[in-house]
């Protein structure tokens, strides 16, 4: 399995993943946001961070830099992409993904730990996971609040679009345990296709026993079918 | 030219100060000269009037690689690694513009730590505001927070702890210290001493503006009521800028070029170029025709002492600048060879072809004026304090109180706005005794713990000093790891007063004390005096930085409550110490008294006895005691896991609250295995140390025997009341 993650000037979370990755033997490129050419992916990542000093807007430069043009190209393709935090962020800028992810809703930064509740494992991204299983990640970011229009929410929901939601402890998905304000608790969503996600929680931090119980590890896992 | 004695007084300098430059000159200096000299000679950059007490501190052992006198100390931590870390204070700007006087404190202290080679890995904090009644804390306490965050979380560090207080001290004078620590091989370590005659100067990183120009004279000066007139002296921050330019520089450092490198801190250009050249012995000519400037027509005096943020000078290896270059053209950031080294031992420079400012450099370094200052011993408080004829308060009704007041209750409303995972080494986030960060990619880890205590030292500043060693210590021994030496940063008012200039010496005396006694050396720190708004001093605060090693991962340990049916034990004796404790203060608001004695040999017997516990596994949970007493100390590891305590009642005090409240040194919790008992016993007794059974683990009730009985949840509740309350109001 080859991976790229992409590194733009104030990605912080591209080591953090890169390290995943590496210990689960994917083939992995680190490439720089001026590269015109793309390696042979068969998954690209979007790290998270603060790409070009979240200046303008979250995402927004990052959205435009070089090696976006054929980060777009190969989603189109049906190429596997994942945007993690700020990569999300990238991914709803340039289009990739539909909706706005709007300030938090407490005008705070917010890190810490929350559950979310699997919705969804018929996508390649949550098929090592079961329907209903709760899981805990770690947030860190200042706009993670997901909105969109009516019609879209409603496809999102129909279509299966909405893998995992903000939950509690034992998976109830109630206003409480919203961190951001997120429209209908919307963690991560991904693209009518299902080869593109983005999400708010960072996998990447749950992945070692050290410090977690793993529960993000099985997201890289299913990729590697 | 002739200077005026209004613009000698205006750049912080005495008029006998100024004689000494003319003697120095054979001349009158010029504006630019005395700028340069002012930033020099300030307290913040020369410690002229600490340097001759902070020198009584040890600051070697075997494993000091570096002491005091470079942008960080450094220590060895085995297999070539060592950890590089210092604390810092940015006080006077937080004060006027909370948010970015704090990100800027935040990035100054990552780019020390970075231009030693080492990356970052961790950032900790200790703040201090003004009550919670004064009209400006809220404004203050929020813009300082997301100011650490923003510029922390923005360069991808984890902020994985600290300490906030509150006191009235304070209101017109807030504490920010930022600690920053980082991780390099010891043998690719890079200084700032010069070395070798014509090599360039490289000026790399932000362009300059006019932000910050005479921030450390400011900083060196007490606040008067036009002090919030100041705002254009504190500086911008960039994090996004430190992010490319960490990057860079760790990218050029793996390459053999570079001979020395410095950031520009406070008095920014002046005092990087001039420390290097000191260090080195040697001149340093520069053409400021050459530095990148952010805005039109700036005068060499404002580039000069402008405090621009994110940028860095660095002197290289002949023929390595292409090679340089390139890596901070890939970054995007300014490269420029703007002067370079001489044997003439002077700073020169030219600006439009002509020279603007000739100086010896020992002039600016060297002959910097050094005071022993006068000093009194500070005022005696001893004062007994008759307990019987208070107003008795039930124990649970004090606990809730303690547990819901500003200094003890949860502190996750500021630590949620921290990023303390990202870099996925973080262990143990804040909210235990230290933080435990992993040595990436190794089987080892290190703690890090900040801590204060300015009420015991405004009671006596000589037992407050040893205390605040002594603590920080035992919170390093609490995690499981082994302390190995420190970082301090001393808060204090203005030298000029003896009783200032008193407590500091005689903190500086508890500290050495305990220091050489557990062979906990200072190797980095700061000093900021003339922490006072109107004549009137804070409490003296020094924070201590420490740091722990674990060399094996299974021996971290926290202070969550693990298991119903384990007991938990108290080493070390508990005498009734109330003065100056928590308690008083908060329950009866009695400041008076002495603080409690610090015994180094029960504090280091004590330690070492738990810490072999630990290493032996016989030890589930460990907490220590401090502030608040065993009472709140139990309480804290109950609410960290929700399982309840049965408390047993002390047979000896007649006065509950006196035991369960006072604050006596060298104690911790344990939480065992009941089977493991007596094999604890028999180290404890042959080691002769102090210790009885306290509680016993249970459910979800925290109760002492026969006396009160409280859910954990809702002392839990109590203790997550005080920050919602408080900032819920705007």
């Amino acid at each position: 399995m080859r991976s790229s993650v992409i590194v733009f000037p104030g990605s912080n979370c591209d080591r953090d993943i890169a390290v995943v990755l590496e210990k689960l033997q994917f083939k992995n490129s680190m490439v720089w946001h001026k590269e015109t050419t793309l390696p042979k992916s068969d998954l690209i990542i979007l790290p998270g961070g603060f790409s070009y000093g979240d200046y303008l807007r979250s995402g927004a430069i990052a959205a435009k830099s070089n090696i976006l043009n054929e980060v777009i190209k190969a989603g189109k393709n049906g190429c596997l992409i994942i945007g993690i935090c700020n990569g999300f962020q990238i991914l709803i800028e340039c289009g990739l993904l539909q909706g706005a992810l709007l300030r938090n809703s407490g005008l705070k930064f917010v890190s810490k730990d929350i559950f979310v509740r699997v919705q969804t494992n018929k996508n390649k991204f949550f098929n090592k996971y079961k329907n209903g299983e709760v899981l805990k990640l770690n947030i860190a970011h200042n706009e993670g609040n997901f909105f969109t229009n009516q019609k879209h929410l409603i496809e999102l929901e129909e279509k299966e679009l909405i893998p995992i939601k903000y939950c509690n402890e034992k998976g109830s998905i109630i206003s409480e345990s919203n961190p951001n304000g997120s429209l209908n608790n919307i963690a991560g969503i991904l693209n009518k296709n299902k080869n593109i996600l983005g999400m708010m929680p960072h996998p990447e931090r749950m992945a070692d026993k050290i410090n977690s119980d793993q529960k993000g590890l099985p997201l890289f896992l299913s990729l590697m079918n | 030219m002739t200077i005026k004695n209004e613009q000698i007084e205006k750049h912080g300098l005495k008029l006998e100060e100024y004689k000494k430059i003319k003697e120095l000159l054979g001349r009158d200096s010029n504006l630019l000269e005395l700028g340069i000299f002012s930033a020099m000679w300030n307290e913040h950059c020369s410690y002229k009037s600490s340097k001759i007490h902070l020198k009584k501190l040890p600051t070697k052992n075997n494993i000091v690689i570096q002491g005091p006198g470079e942008n960080a100390g450094v220590i060895d931590i085995g297999d070539d690694d060592a950890i590089v870390f210092k604390i810092e204070s940015h006080n006077h700007p937080s004060f006027i513009e909370p948010y970015q006087g704090a990100a800027t404190g935040v990035g100054g202290i990552l780019r020390d730590v970075f231009t030693m080679g080492a990356r970052p890995i961790a950032l900790m904090n200790s703040i201090h505001f003004g009550s919670p009644e004064n009209k400006k804390t809220q404004n203050l306490l929020n813009g300082v927070v997301s100011g650490i965050g923003g510029y922390g979380n923005s360069v991808g560090i984890p902020t994985v702890g600290g300490e906030t207080k509150f006191n009235r001290t304070y209101n017109e004078n807030i504490l920010v210290n930022a600690m920053a620590v980082g991780h390099v091989n010891k043998n690719k370590i890079f200084y700032s001493k010069a070395k070798g005659i014509n090599k360039p100067v490289v000026y790399v990183g932000s362009k300059t503006g006019r932000d910050g120009i005479h921030g450390a004279t400011m900083a060196s000066a007490e606040f008067d009521e036009n002090s919030e007139e100041k705002k254009p002296t504190v500086q911008v921050g960039d994090p996004f800028t430190e992010k490319l330019l960490l990057e860079a520089c760790l990218e050029l450092m793996k390459k053999n070029s570079i001979i020395s490198i410095q950031d520009m801190g406070a008095a920014g250009l002046t005092s990087s170029s001039i420390e290097m050249a000191s260090k080195g012995n040697v001149g340093i000519e520069l053409n400021l025709n050459k530095v990148p400037c952010r805005e039109n027509n700036m005068t060499p005096y404002e580039m000069m002492l402008s405090e621009s943020q994110e940028r860095m000078l660095i002197i290289l290896d002949d023929n390595k600048e292409n090679e340089a270059k390139k890596i901070f053209d890939k970054w995007d950031l300014d490269f420029v060879v703007i002067g370079k080294t001489t044997d003439s031992k002077r700073l020169i420079l030219n600006f439009d072809d002509k020279k603007v400012a000739d100086i010896p450099i020992t002039a600016l370094a060297d002959e910097a004026p050094q005071y022993n200052r006068k000093w009194t011993t500070s005022k005696n408080k001893k004062k007994e304090l008759k307990l019987k004829s208070l107003k008795k308060i039930k124990i649970e009704e004090a606990l809730l109180r303690i547990l819901s007041s500003p200094d003890h209750s949860n502190k996750s409303w500021i630590t949620n706005q921290f990023d303390q995972s990202v870099m996925c080494d973080t262990i143990q986030k804040s909210g235990g005794d230290a933080a435990v960060i992993r040595i990436h990619k190794k089987e080892k880890a290190i703690s890090v713990s900040v801590d204060s205590s300015a009420n015991y030292c405004n009671a006596d500043a000589k037992i407050g000093g040893k205390q605040i060693i002594c603590e920080n210590w035992r919170n390093l021994i609490s995690v499981g790891s082994k302390p190995l030496a420190i970082t301090n940063c001393l808060n204090f008012g203005s030298p000029e007063k003896p009783e200032v200039m008193g407590e500091f010496v005689e903190c500086i005396e508890g500290m050495k004390e305990a220091c050489e006694f557990l062979n906990f050396p200072v190797v980095s720190g700061n000093v900021s005096f003339y922490n006072e708004t109107n004549s009137k001093s804070i409490f003296p605060t020094p924070v201590i930085g420490g740091i722990g090693i674990f060399e094996n991962l299974k021996k971290i340990i926290n202070m969550k409550s693990k298991k119903v049916g384990n007991l938990i034990i108290i080493i070390g004796k508990t005498l009734g110490h109330m003065e100056q404790t928590t308690f008083m203060r908060d329950i009866y608001s009695i400041n008076e008294g002495c603080p409690p004695e610090v015994n180094l040999v029960n504090e280091k017997n004590n330690g070492l006895a738990v810490s072999k516990l630990i290493n032996d596994n016989l030890v589930s949970s460990c907490h220590d005691v401090s502030s608040g007493g065993i009472i709140v100390a139990l309480a804290e590891m109950s609410m960290a896991s929700m399982l309840g305590l049965k408390i047993v009642k002390p047979k000896k005090f007649k006065d509950l609250n006196e035991y369960f409240y006072a604050e006596d040194q060298g104690r911790y919790l344990l939480e065992i295995e009941r089977n493991n008992l007596k094999k604890i016993e028999d180290i404890l007794k042959k080691n002769n140390i102090f210790f009885e059974i306290i509680a016993e683990v249970q459910n979800d009730i925290f109760e002492v025997d026969k006396t009160f009985s409280i859910k954990t949840k809702e002392l839990f509740d109590y203790s997550n009341k005080w920050f919602k309350n408080f900032n819920a109001v705007n």
